[in-house]
């Protein structure tokens, strides 16, 4: 353990490259197995909740089922349109699934656990999030179908629209944290409070707000017209076979889980114990901790999934007028709010 | 060469390339995303700059929301390129008189006679600890608001305008009124009716 320690400040001063690459793998190798058991768990708890019992085949309980989809993906032929644009219809998956990995590199897991720690954390990330639609555009115009091109033009319309709610509303976590860096979000929130003092209570509207614009923006149901199986078959993906498609497929759910610890760390308090410091500092996993966050992550996922198996999805003309005439004006309203609320310090931010 | 200028010219040459390709490309979708590049390599060389702020903003901005939307018209659009280049020869001559005007403009502005090392030598880098956010967001808010505010409302008027000269109303058009959806009761939608049965 002494020989690791000291080979890790090693590398640290003489091949930084080499050690941010291991931190890189440490956090995507388990992501990536992360995403692939969200499938099953998706699967699964849709299951329960329409009365089946979903994926129980492959290995103990269904286990081995991600697996088991992954190799099977892998084997499938790549299937490329004609007149498609090879080039484009390629990368598209990828610009689908870069943007959602590289996020993390700001994502701070617990104190001083983090990859990069940027001043303009928040920021960085709002504009990954926000490049992260090419892909979907990319992939409807370059399949040459008129499929992928109708749900590739819905999406971009719906996410550009609630990329602005979705903005006011981190706007409005800015500035009841007073910084644009996600650890110090995080320390803001700590309290006697415990659970009272996260932001999640004095920003509630946003709050809201965000998840579901976070649903609205991962194309994810009931906001999945995009895909909309019963008017375009598949959307933007129905030409996407084999490997690329699995691709879009982890873009998808990395994007998931990625708004999930998000709104885990904005407004959820992040690595911070739900109860008062006082009482349970230094006591074992009730303290402030990394499992915080995998906690609070697991719980605003389940939701992504909980809306799935419940939703009927929107229509179109809904969609817009639920992220124009609602949203927008409501975070507006609520960041004036916040601003009165942190100038004359109240509870939350003496 | 140190690794800065690496990075440097990395960028700058990917911003070339990529803005050549912007005008020299058949199809508008391709000269779009080479667009979207040369903005992410303009990101690249303002956050070697140490303006992270203008950097992400410039992501943010205009590949996450402007470049979206000509994309999004470009590939709506049937653009018929033959008559566009039809015009090419006949334009040259006044396209590249201005070109070259505009690059005499330029190298008189930023050449060497007004922003060389000697005349503006490099600012010394600041701390990692350094907020560039922070401290644009208290100048803009404070000493520049007047002009500040004067820019928001040219950008108000802007947007007005916009809705203004695309707003039209098209009586053929069947609208939707939520509010009257909910609060329609069963009572004005259907009537029981008692009826004897047929044989």
């Amino acid at each position: 353990m002494e020989s690791l320690i000291t080979l890790w400040e090693w590398l640290g001063q003489n091949l930084i490259v080499l050690q941010i690459l291991i931190k890189i793998v440490v956090i995507v190798a388990p992501l990536m197995l992360c995403v692939a058991y969200f499938t099953y768990a998706e699967r699964k708890l849709i299951g329960y909740m329409q009365v089946r019992i979903g994926p129980n085949r492959v290995g103990p309980k269904g286990w081995l089922q991600p697996i088991a989809d992954a190799v099977k993906l892998m084997f499938k032929e790549i299937v490329i349109p004609t007149k498609a644009n090879k080039v484009l219809f390629l990368i598209a998956p990828l610009l689908t699934l870069g943007p959602a990995l590289a996020a993390w590199a700001v994502f701070p897991f617990s104190e001083g656990l983090v990859l990069a720690d940027l001043n303009a954390g928040l920021l960085y990330i709002l504009a990954l999030t926000s490049i992260g639609v090419y892909g979907v555009i990319i992939a409807g115009w370059a399949s040459n179908s008129k499929y992928a091109f109708l749900g590739a033009m819905r999406s971009a319309a719906q996410i550009v629209a609630y990329e602005i709610a979705m903005g006011f509303a981190l706007v409005g976590v800015l500035v009841a944290a007073g910084s644009l860096n996600l650890g110090e979000i995080v320390r803001a929130q700590q309290s006697e409070a415990g659970i009272f003092g996260w932001f999640w209570l004095p920003l509630f509207p946003l709050f809201l707000i965000y998840f579901i614009s976070g649903v609205a923006e991962t194309n994810r149901a009931p906001f999945d017209v995009a895909e909309g199986e019963s008017e375009i078959v598949a959307g933007f993906h129905v030409e996407y076979s084999g490997m690329p498609f699995a691709v879009f497929f982890l873009g998808e759910y990395a994007n998931m889980i990625l708004i999930s610890a998000l709104t885990a760390l904005l407004f959820l308090g992040g690595w911070l114990s739900p109860l008062p410091a006082s009482w349970v500092d230094g006591v074992f996993l009730l303290g402030d901790g990394i499992h915080w966050v995998f906690l609070k992550t697991a719980f605003a996922g389940f939701f992504f999934l909980w809306f799935r198996a419940t939703f009927p999805r929107y229509r179109y003309d809904q969609i817009m007028r639920l992220g124009w005439k609602v949203f927008i004006p409501i975070t507006i309203v609520w960041i004036l709010v916040v601003g009165i609320m942190v100038v004359y310090r109240f509870a939350w931010f003496s | 060469m140190t690794f800065e200028k690496f990075v440097f010219y990395l960028f700058a040459a990917i911003l070339v390339y990529a803005a050549t390709m912007v005008i020299t490309r058949r199809n508008p979708v391709h000269s779009a995303l080479f667009l979207v590049l040369a903005f992410f390599a303009s990101a690249g060389i303002w956050l070697l700059a140490e303006a992270e702020f203008l950097a992400i903003v410039l992501i943010l901005v205009y590949v996450g929301a402007v470049m979206v939307l000509f994309l999004f018209v470009v590939m709506m659009l049937d653009i018929d390129l033959a008559t566009l280049r039809a015009g090419f020869i006949n334009y040259m001559p006044v396209g590249a008189l201005m070109a070259l005007v505009m690059a005499i403009e330029i190298f008189l502005v930023v050449g060497p006679g007004n922003f060389g090392l000697d005349k503006m030598p490099a600012p010394a880098a600041r701390p990692a600890s350094y907020n560039n956010t922070e401290d644009l967001g208290s100048v803009l808010y404070t000493i520049y608001m007047y002009q500040f505010e004067v820019a928001a409302v040219i950008l108000l008027v802007g947007i007005i305008a916009a809705i203004g000269l695309t707003m039209r109303k098209r009586p053929e058009t069947k609208y939707q009124n939520p509010s009257l959806q909910v609060r329609v009761k069963k009572a004005d939608r259907l009537r029981v009716i008692k009826m004897d049965a047929e044989d």
